[in-house]
Formats: C-alpha cells, structure tokens, sequence
C-alpha cells in the first residue's frame, strides 16, 4: 500500500538545489565508478599472473626475468635490458603530465592551452603505441630475432623463453592495456576536435576533457603497475 | 530536450590564473618524482638483476613494491585530483576497490602457495 509522502523535502536536500552531491558532475562520478570496476579486472588479471607464477614450484622455478628477455632497442643491437620499457613507462607518464596541464588549462577556460596540450597527449599516446608493437614484434620473434621464421616464434601455445602461460599473460596483460591506449587515443582525438571548435568555450565549462584525462591517468596508473609486476618483479 | 551537457549546478570546474600558477608547479613537481622513482627502478633492475641478487632479491622485490604504491597514489591524488574531491567521495572509491582487490590478492597467493605446496609433496 502506497501513500503519498506526508512529509515535504525541501529542493535544496534534492538535485534541485543547484548543488550536486560532491560538487562533481554525473559524467565524471561515472567516470570514476567505471574506473574502479576497470582496476579490479587489470587487478585481476596480475594476481591470476602471480597465481599462475607461484603454484606450481616447476613454473616458478623456470619463469624467466624479464630482463633477460627484453633486452633490445630499436635501431641497434647493444644488449640493453629493460631500458625501452623503461622510456615507453616514461613517455606515458609524460603524456599524463600533458594531459592534466590539459585539464589545468581547461579550469582556466584557456582553449589554446587545452588545444595544445591534448595534441601533445594524443602524440604521446601514439608513440606508446607503436612502442607496443615494436615489443610485441621482438617477443614473438623470439631468440633469434626473426619473426618470419616460425620455429621459436611466440604464440599463445609455444614460448622459447619458458613456461607458456609466461607469453599467455604478456599478450593478455599487455594486449588489454593495449586496447585501453587504443581507445584513450581516440577519445583524446574526439575531445581534442572539439575543443578546437570551441564546443566546450560555448558550454561554459571544460569538464569533458576532465572525465576522458581521469581514464587517461587511469591508464597510465595501471601500465605502473604492468611495469612492476611483469617486467620487474 | 533534455541536455546532460548542461551543468547547472554548481561545480568546481573554474579557478584563476593565480591558482592555476600553483597548480602547474606542483604538476611539474610530480612529474620530476614520477621519472626519479622511474629511473631508481631501472637502474636498481640493470646493477642488481634478479638471477645476480641472490638473498637480497626479498628486498629489491618489495623495494618495487612500495615505489610502484608510491607511483600510484601520486598519480590518484594529484594528477586524477581524488585528493582534491569530497572526503565522501574519496572513501567511496578506494575503500570498496581496497577492500575487494586485497582479498582478492590474499586468496590467489594464498591458494598458489597451497597449491605449490601440494605438488613438491605428491612429486614422485
């Protein structure tokens, strides 16, 4: 049995008040929920490696360094482990720094600020990218550094290097973070547009480049994360 | 029509020059913290490598660990600003992350070492 409510609650306790629980708005307390279910499936997925990693001793006992393995740089052959991993981990740190001078310059409604700033993000994003490839081209080759060779290329069921599961969990770990730059470039791209229309000069405010630059961060936080617990530890 | 893009409540989107000043400072501030832990981390891994650490592995390893921690909560607070938003709403995304991802990470290595165990014991 329903009744009408007796009791009257004033607009100012409802969203018609004008203020907006946490000052934040619907897009971006979204954004943040989305995120949050995203970091517990990339959560995931590296304890299911540490999982895969430490039950059985054999497994364990054969799972290589990562510094042994990617030890190549491109355009040269010297034998240097880690380090391009080490510039791609810095290049997205980088385009996350550009992309929260960004979001600064969107609080200034400053539109050539944002313009340029996001053009250096979607650069940067892209740069990480093929980075990606490049590293994925040079594990799949395998030793011998040739990937037209199929003898000890890389696959989901064959890996030179050492236990399967190890090249099953750097295409998924790797490849899922993979997709989410890809889809980051494009948002960024789409934002960047239309700030050079100047559609948010017109709407007044510059939240939209907000909410994209928390999943860019986003995926900056979990490639810090990646860079730990598959290439370090 | 009704538009979403609209805000007509009040936000804190907006701040001056003169904030804006400080706010790029501190940017540029992270950054550097960001790139020095970055580059400890590499130069730790090339002059200690994991075969060459020996006992001391225990140490390097949980040495990235904390970085790493440290990383992100840079990262969270200030470049994604959680440090800046309503305490509420900071509570309402890291507890129920925190609380989920480490009982999660309890069970899995948990039931690794078990698992691990059982086979050296069973291993003819």
């Amino acid at each position: 049995m329903s009744t009408p409510a007796s009791k009257q609650i004033d607009s100012a306790t409802l969203w018609g008040g004008k203020v907006s629980p946490f000052s934040m708005g619907y897009g971006k307390i979204m954004m943040w929920f989305f995120l949050v279910s995203d970091a517990l499936t990339f959560g995931g997925l590296l304890t299911s490696l540490g999982f895969a990693k430490f039950a059985n001793p054999e497994t364990a006992a054969e799972w290589p360094a990562a510094e042994k393995i990617f030890t190549h740089f491109p355009f040269t052959h010297e034998h240097l482990p880690l380090l391009y991993v080490a510039l791609m981990t810095f290049i997205l740190i980088v385009s996350s720094v550009t992309m929260v001078l960004a979001v600064e310059a969107g609080h200034r409604m400053d539109k050539k600020g944002v313009v340029k700033w996001l053009a250096f993000t979607v650069v940067g994003g892209i740069v990480f990218l093929g980075s990606q490839v490049w590293e994925w081209k040079t594990f799949i080759a395998g030793p011998d550094g040739d990937i037209s060779t199929w003898a000890d290329n890389a696959t989901l069921a064959y890996n030179s290097y050492g236990p399967v599961q190890y090249a099953d969990y750097f295409f998924f770990i790797t490849g899922f973070h993979g997709f989410h730059v890809l889809t980051g470039v494009i948002f960024n791209i789409v934002i960047l547009i239309n700030a050079m229309n100047g559609t948010y000069e017109r709407r007044g405010h510059y939240e939209m480049v907000e909410k994209v630059g928390l999943y860019w961060h986003f995926i900056d936080l979990v490639w810090v994360f990646v860079f730990t617990f598959y290439y370090l530890v | 029509m009704l538009r979403d893009d609209i805000i007509e409540y009040s936000l804190d989107a907006h701040h001056s020059e003169e904030e804006g000043k400080k706010k790029r400072k501190e940017i540029w501030k992270v950054t550097a913290i960001l790139s020095i832990i970055t580059a400890i981390e590499v130069i730790v891994g090339v002059i200690w490598p994991k075969d060459a650490a020996g006992a001391a592995w225990e140490f390097i390893k949980w040495g990235y660990i904390i970085l790493t921690i440290i990383k992100a909560g840079y990262i969270v607070m200030i470049f994604m600003h959680l440090g800046e938003e309503r305490k509420t709403f900071k509570m309402m995304v890291l507890v129920p992350y925190l609380i989920f991802i480490l009982y999660l990470i309890f069970h899995l290595l948990n039931e690794a070492a078990a698992t691990g165990a059982t086979w050296n014991e069973f291993r003819v």
